[in-house]
């Protein structure tokens, strides 16, 4: 039987990432490539930060949604070149990032500033100041708004 | 590529990854532990990119090796025996107070930085590129660490007082890291020289402690090094970190 490489995409669009419920890990840029070679499914994912704790919960999840459109055999494969860029997250995920809570990173174009501006997600205020450039996973930063006195996390720009 | 060159550049990717694995699970010690909550959740995170790197280094040795990448670092980290291991001794010595913890951090993520920066351009693809992927990450632990420097070198008298006498422990240990790597590895335009990687390591580390208010030892003669031989705290480490695996090692998480 085909197996419609369309289909698979679509099922992917459905995989969210287990931190960060409100977007999928094809919103994310983390689902790189999905291939059909000799009746197997090769998924090719890249993990946001090297030793991003929730790799293998992906793999699961990626596995566990294929299987329900396919009964073909599944191969996850893990790439790190290019290196993920929170450039690739969508402008969709963006707006639900932000919906969510969470500063989504500037775009830098490969050239990460750190000290970049983020705009507070609840109030729009750029008044805002870097409490801590760790968070609750590697790939957050705790900020602080100063005008609406909310403390908010940030999407890390890699 | 020659078997010899082969070997030669899987050591060296060894020893960098058994490097990260053993800092990073020292800094995971501090975790429940650090002084403030958000040095605790720093730690945390600095200690999981730590050996998040040490997983791509562990990539590109089982590559060279014609192992399966993906059963590979777990069988290297929890089944191996210590005389294997290829740490050394500045990574291998306890965390110490939070003074000994942050300046190990910056001297280690200093040396990471000025190689990471010469790694970019090695002549094996693999090592370029897995350096791509961890330049970026390390930048926030540099950034990191060396505020924290500053901030403690000029803190109280005796955060001054405490960083001074980390900096004397871990001084000739930091100067030790700076290994002559293989000749062939380095006319392969593989890795860095030596005395290339010393100096930009020392014209970035030595003004920024002076800045901070620290003395730097003057070391000249260094303690023998070999990459086979560890320190007994290395054991107690090893026992600890690979306990669990090796009571069920078919254990399925």
């Amino acid at each position: 039987m085909m197996i419609e490489i369309e289909r698979l995409w679509q099922a992917l669009n459905d995989v969210p990432d287990p931190e960060l419920p409100v977007v999928s890990l094809v919103e994310l840029g983390i689902v790189r490539d999905v291939q059909v070679t000799a009746g197997k499914i090769v998924v090719t994912i890249t993990p946001t930060f090297s030793g991003c704790p929730a790799h293998y919960a992906m793999q699961d999840a990626i596995c566990d949604r294929l299987r329900q459109v396919t009964d073909a055999a599944i191969e996850i494969m893990t790439t790190y070149s290019p290196p993920w860029s929170s450039d690739w997250i969508t402008d969709t995920a963006r707006e639900k990032l932000r919906a969510f809570g969470i500063a989504p990173a500037p775009r830098h174009g490969g050239n990460v500033m750190l000290l970049e501006a983020v705009t507070c997600p609840n109030c729009g205020s750029a008044n805002t100041v870097l409490r801590n450039p760790f968070g609750p996973t590697p790939c957050r930063m705790i900020y602080t708004c100063n005008d609406c006195r909310q403390p908010f996390e940030a999407f890390k720009p890699l | 590529m020659t078997n010899e060159l082969h070997n030669a550049l899987a050591d060296y990717l060894l020893a960098l990854a058994d490097d990260e694995l053993i800092l990073g699970h020292r800094d995971s010690e501090w975790c429940g532990h650090a002084p403030i909550l958000e040095e605790d959740i720093a730690f945390a995170n600095i200690a999981l990119d730590e050996i998040g790197h040490a997983g791509v280094w562990y990539r590109l040795v089982a590559d060279l090796r014609d192992e399966r990448p993906e059963t590979y670092p777990d069988q290297l980290i929890y089944f191996r025996e210590m005389a294997d291991y290829r740490s050394a001794p500045l990574v291998e010595l306890p965390k110490g107070d939070w003074a000994l913890t942050m300046l190990r951090q910056y001297l280690f993520d200093a040396l990471e930085s000025v190689r990471l920066e010469r790694l970019a351009a090695s002549a094996y693809p693999p090592l370029a590129e897995a350096d791509a992927k961890i330049r970026t990450e390390e930048l926030y632990h540099l950034r990191h660490t060396t505020a924290w420097v500053r901030r403690l070198g000029l803190g109280t008298e005796e955060s001054r007082r405490r960083m001074q006498a980390a900096l004397e422990t871990l001084w000739p240990y930091a100067l030790q890291m700076i290994e002559q790597p293989s000749a062939e590895l380095v006319e392969a335009g593989y890795v860095p020289a030596e005395d290339d990687l010393r100096h930009a390591w020392e014209d970035m580390v030595i003004p920024h402690l002076q800045d901070s208010g620290l003395d730097v030892p003057h070391q000249t003669i260094l303690p023998p090094f070999d990459r086979q031989r560890h320190t007994e705290h290395l054991s107690a480490l090893l026992d600890e970190m690979q306990s669990v695996a090796r009571l069920i090692p078919d254990a399925r998480w």
